[in-house]
């Protein structure tokens, strides 16, 4: 491999071609108008202009894509996470040019895409999954029956959905029949894909997840857990490394239940599996990620790893040049995701960034797209920095965020920095007891305060 | 005079009422969308629509006035 062409942009994009300085790899950025003068365009080796702002015209243009890798000599490319990252056709299309896909194959793609599939899977395999339904789900009728079998409340999921996106909690049969109808609609027009399904829904779930490792010689390792519980609007925006919930014995199933899991698909590549644990400790598959993660840097700061060098290696062909013994966990890692949003309401703040001075502190990494006179526009995530810091201990790594948040300066937009201070200072994040309703129980407590 | 304003700044992607039309406080008036997220803006007063200040296509900024009321 010589040269990777990004797929991606802003933060990961940088992050991605950091590596691959490292590795003595040329790089080559695609990037869209309104992305001409981020920094990522300028630190790539080469840059190829592909279209306007909207992701249809650019990001996730195909044949712009790989004209762009063609006309640059590029022999690999890596699609980041989101946009064109877990698109099966995508993937096979950059196969049948003859470049190199950094991921894994497009039937791995493709299977693991469609939650139904994955679910068969993952229950052939004997990893534990979320009680529920087999097969897709054809009318309201049928939707109650089965949630009659399965008990409420339950979770009426799209097939095709994910992120959040397409997922409805319904606690009797009233509440199912509505959701039905209108979420069956909706997954059609987001997707193009109305396929339902349902699912027993955990109360007070908390959602771990562990990263696996595979090479194409069939080596399966993990490089432990993620705690992804802290999230707004079903994002995360808070991730640790170990979790502070789980026993020894309890993550040793889980991270084996993950190995299982990538085996039974035949992965290759660095990937997630999620899984949703219950109060009891109990866990179940809710899908497996076939992609490098935004918060892919806790593990990497926890265990001292480079996933997107592995990733490179993998998509080269070589076998992994790291054992399941080798992995642990040297330190206790932090991510905050800075948002361009209101800390308050989590709506968007696009905008000038006026001023950005983000910390430097040891054990403090940045990993951003943007610098001051950075225009933040409406056509992408909100996402624009990711602090990942680590400490000896969990208290240790808790106090340096807090350190980090109170000097990284940004003007001009609206960010939920502030957001991030007070999930910080709260008893209950700070005793490690949290669930994935964290954000909205602590936004319920405060508005009652207000009042 | 009663006026709504916008709750962030994004573009105006639908408008749901129009001059004459009579609306309740908390009615979705126009969805915005932005960085990948759709909001609906809400009345933040009940009232009859004078004038709607957006059209489809436009960007708008937080705390911009779209509709005013009579």
């Amino acid at each position: 491999m010589n040269k990777v062409l990004i797929a991606n942009r802003g933060e990961i994009a940088r992050r991605i071609i950091r590596t691959c300085k490292a590795r003595g790899v040329a790089t080559v950025a695609v990037y869209s108008d309104a992305d001409k003068d981020l920094p990522f365009v300028r630190e790539a080796d080469e840059s190829v202009h592909i279209g306007p702002p909207p992701v249809p015209h650019s990001y996730l243009n195909v044949e712009a894509i790989l004209a762009a890798a063609k006309s640059t000599g590029a022999d690999a490319i890596h699609p980041g996470y989101g946009l064109l990252s877990e698109n099966e056709s995508f993937a096979r299309r950059v196969l049948e040019e003859g470049i190199l896909f950094v991921g894994p194959t497009p039937e791995v793609i493709g299977q693991m895409g469609d939650k139904l599939t994955a679910r068969h899977i993952m229950e052939a395999a004997g990893v534990p999954v979320v009680p529920g339904c087999e097969q897709a789900i054809d009318s309201p009728d049928e939707a109650a029956v089965i949630a009659l079998s399965i008990g409420y409340p339950v979770m009426l999921k799209a097939s095709a959905g994910g992120g959040g996106i397409g997922m409805h909690i319904c606690r009797d049969e009233a509440e199912l029949r509505q959701a039905y109808q209108s979420a069956k609609g909706r997954a059609k027009a987001y997707f193009g894909n109305d396929a339902m399904y349902m699912e027993k829904y955990v109360e007070r779930p908390r959602h771990i997840e562990v990263q696996v490792v595979a090479d194409q010689h069939g080596n399966v390792i993990h490089l432990l857990e993620r705690e992804c519980s802290i999230q707004r609007r079903h994002q995360k925006v808070l991730e640790e490394s170990p979790s502070p919930f789980l026993d020894t014995a309890t993550r040793e199933l889980l991270c084996n239940a993950a190995v299982t899991a990538a085996k039974a698909v035949g992965y290759s590549g660095v990937g997630t599996v999620e899984f949703i644990v219950d109060e009891q400790k109990n866990f179940y598959f809710l899908e497996m990620n076939t992609r490098l993660q935004v918060e892919h840097p806790v593990t990497e700061e926890m265990t001292g790893i480079d996933l997107v060098s592995l990733q490179l290696d993998i998509a080269d062909g070589h076998p992994l040049s790291i054992k399941q013994e080798d992995v642990k966990a040297l330190r206790h890692a932090i991510e905050l995701r800075v948002y361009a949003e209101d800390p308050v309401t989590f709506l968007p703040s696009p905008g000038t960034i006026t001023l950005y001075q983000p910390p430097a502190f040891e054990h403090v990494r940045i990993d951003d797209g943007v610098e001051t006179g950075t225009q933040v526009t409406p056509f992408y995530d909100p996402m624009i920095a990711k602090v990942i810091v680590s400490g000896a201990t969990r208290e240790e790594a808790v106090q340096q965020a807090q350190s980090a948040m109170h000097h990284f300066l940004i003007t001009g937009i609206k960010t939920n920095i502030p957001f991030l201070q007070e999930v910080l200072q709260d008893e209950q994040f700070r005793a490690g007891n949290y669930t994935t309703w964290f954000v909205t129980e602590r936004g319920a407590a405060s508005s009652t305060e207000k009042r | 005079m009663k006026q709504v304003a916008a709750n962030m700044a994004g573009t105006v992607i639908n408008v749901l009422v129009q001059p004459g039309d009579e609306i309740t406080e908390g009615q979705d008036v126009l969805v915005l969308e932005s960085m990948k997220m759709e909001v609906p803006v809400q009345a933040q007063a009940s009232g009859k629509v004078v004038e709607v200040k957006a059209n489809i296509g436009d960007f708008v900024n937080d705390g911009d006035i779209i509709v005013v009321l009579e």
